[in-house]
């Protein structure tokens, strides 16, 4: 068993910090943004991102951070075991506002597929974007990321071991598993 | 894909809450809390149940229970079927093995069942007659699980608001009042209230308490003021069953009002944390005082709002996943 690791603590905390700028770049400032996280490690992202902004921008204080859970969307629910949903708390109307959706992982692109299904029942904003930690490839949708800090081609036996300090005390993504790297 | 899918193993049906472990009981009312987060929302509705039948098999009269599973399946885009025995096939003589067969071949894969036999769901779910979901609305004298479920919702969230997830209801002092020999919400509340830490009283006239209650981990009691000086944090009155009044179990209704009646008198002397529960349909002036049951305290309302929650959560548990591996 290979383990390999890819981003440090140092890694990731550089690139959310350029996901935060080209956030705004591509928003052209922070007016009408909401930064909605994935349960349950895109929450913390999404809250890193938004804390960043705020930090780089000024007058971006009112930039809104929520979390939205897909649990209820998913096309595999009829199979495996029952799925316990996370809170889903989105942060206002985001009618009319430009929402970027955060993950950690980007991979065969249900997830995203099922958030879009759930953001749709919380109104409609006139910008959807993703940004992801980690795009590893393998997609089964039409879905790509817009902002992207890592991408790690992998096979798909490999495991891609992604930790953050407020969930798992340490940080970093690794790679495991699979023909030697 | 979010990496950390917090799984475990899915409930095959949802019979009495005797059986219902504290972590199964707090991981249903924390579904619960995202399901009632729904009915706040642009779209009230989820796709989670679509292409899946559950069959509303009523053989006793109940339009409260029944609307409510009806609102939590189709909030869950499930199709319903209503099934109630009168003027249906069971009046002309069916058993309810053909009746089972039956819905099994219509395709069903929930039945919510209310039933006058105590142990008619758990036949049900037993036989072999059907591969569906079983939820338990009420049989007999025996159990009403949901109804339960969404008292301790109530109460939870009364008690701890927005910070509910993941909370028991330990140390929690309810005072169940009533007819405690012919009520399933009764027991079913004994159960789940024990299972999740609270403490449970009952207060009832001496004829209406079971023969045998030695295995019922409650204490007993005949007086409702000396159960109301003690400041329970929540009084929970139960409906005087006029259709199983069958014998002279209390003089008559003035004097069932007079001495466990929650009177104008008596909620005033409730303290001003306490609240006040009813399962419904209530008979204002008999069991509970108009100014009781309309009053800021009263959860008589939420816990009508909270039970299509509950009944969500439980429709989710038990249909979704693989029942194969339950």
């Amino acid at each position: 068993m290979t383990k390999h690791t890819v981003l440090t603590q140092a890694d990731i905390t550089r690139a959310l910090t350029r996901i935060s700028h080209e956030i705004l770049e591509s928003n052209h400032g922070p007016a009408n943004l909401v930064i909605l996280g994935i349960p349950t490690r895109g929450v913390i992202l999404a809250r890193r991102i938004a804390e960043t902004i705020r930090r780089i921008e000024p007058g971006a204080t009112d930039v809104r951070v929520g979390s939205l859970d897909v649990t209820l969307y998913r096309d595999d629910l009829a199979h495996g075991r029952t799925r316990t949903p996370a809170p889903t708390l989105v942060p206002g109307s985001i009618d009319g506002a430009t929402v970027v959706l955060v993950d950690d992982v980007l991979y065969s692109g249900r997830t995203i597929r099922a958030a879009l299904d759930a953001l749709g029942d919380h109104g409609r904003p006139r910008i959807v974007r993703l940004a992801v930690l980690v795009d590893r490839g393998h997609r089964e949708l039409p879905i790509r990321a817009d902002f992207v800090g890592k991408n790690l081609p992998s096979s798909a036996d490999e495991r891609i071991n992604l930790h953050l300090t407020e969930t798992d005390g340490d940080e970093f993504v690794a790679i495991e598993g699979g023909r030697a790297v | 894909m979010s990496t950390s899918q917090k799984q475990s193993t899915s409930m095959r049906h949802l019979l009495s809450t005797k059986d219902l472990s504290r972590d199964a009981a707090i991981r249903l009312l924390d579904v619960a809390e995202d399901m009632s987060d729904v009915a706040t929302r642009e779209v009230k509705k989820l796709p989670t149940l679509r292409g899946k039948t559950v069959v509303n098999l009523f053989f006793e009269d109940s339009t409260r229970t029944r609307i409510s599973f009806e609102a939590a399946a189709k909030r869950l885009s499930a199709d319903v079927i209503n099934f109630s025995a009168k003027g249906s096939s069971v009046s002309k003589g069916e058993s309810l093995k053909d009746t089972a067969q039956t819905l099994a071949e219509i395709g069903a894969d929930g039945v919510v069942i209310r039933h006058p036999a105590s142990g008619a769901p758990a036949v049900l779910a037993s036989s072999g007659w059907i591969d569906a979901g079983i939820i338990n609305a009420g049989d007999g004298t025996h159990e009403h699980p949901t109804q339960a479920l969404l008292d301790a919702f109530t109460i939870r969230r009364r008690l701890h608001g927005s910070a509910s997830r993941g909370k028991s209801l330990d140390g929690v002092r309810v005072a169940i009042v009533g007819d405690i020999l012919h009520s399933r919400v009764a027991r079913s509340n004994l159960w789940l209230l024990n299972t999740l830490g609270a403490e449970v009283t009952f207060v009832s006239p001496p004829t209406l308490v079971p023969a045998d209650v030695s295995g019922w981990p409650a204490t007993f009691g005949f007086d409702l003021d000396a159960a109301i000086d003690t400041q329970p944090d929540v009084v929970m009155m139960l409906r005087i069953q006029a259709e199983r009044m069958s014998a002279a179990f209390f003089p008559n209704s003035r004097e069932y009002s007079r001495a466990w009646g929650l009177t104008d008198a008596r909620f005033d002397r409730l303290g001003p944390v306490s609240i006040v529960m009813h399962p419904g349909p209530m008979n204002r002036g008999l069991e509970i005082s108009s100014a009781a049951a309309d009053s800021a305290r009263s959860t008589v309302r939420e816990q009508v709002a909270n039970g299509v929650s509950v009944r969500m959560a439980a429709l989710y548990l038990l249909l979704s996943g693989d029942r194969e591996n339950a």
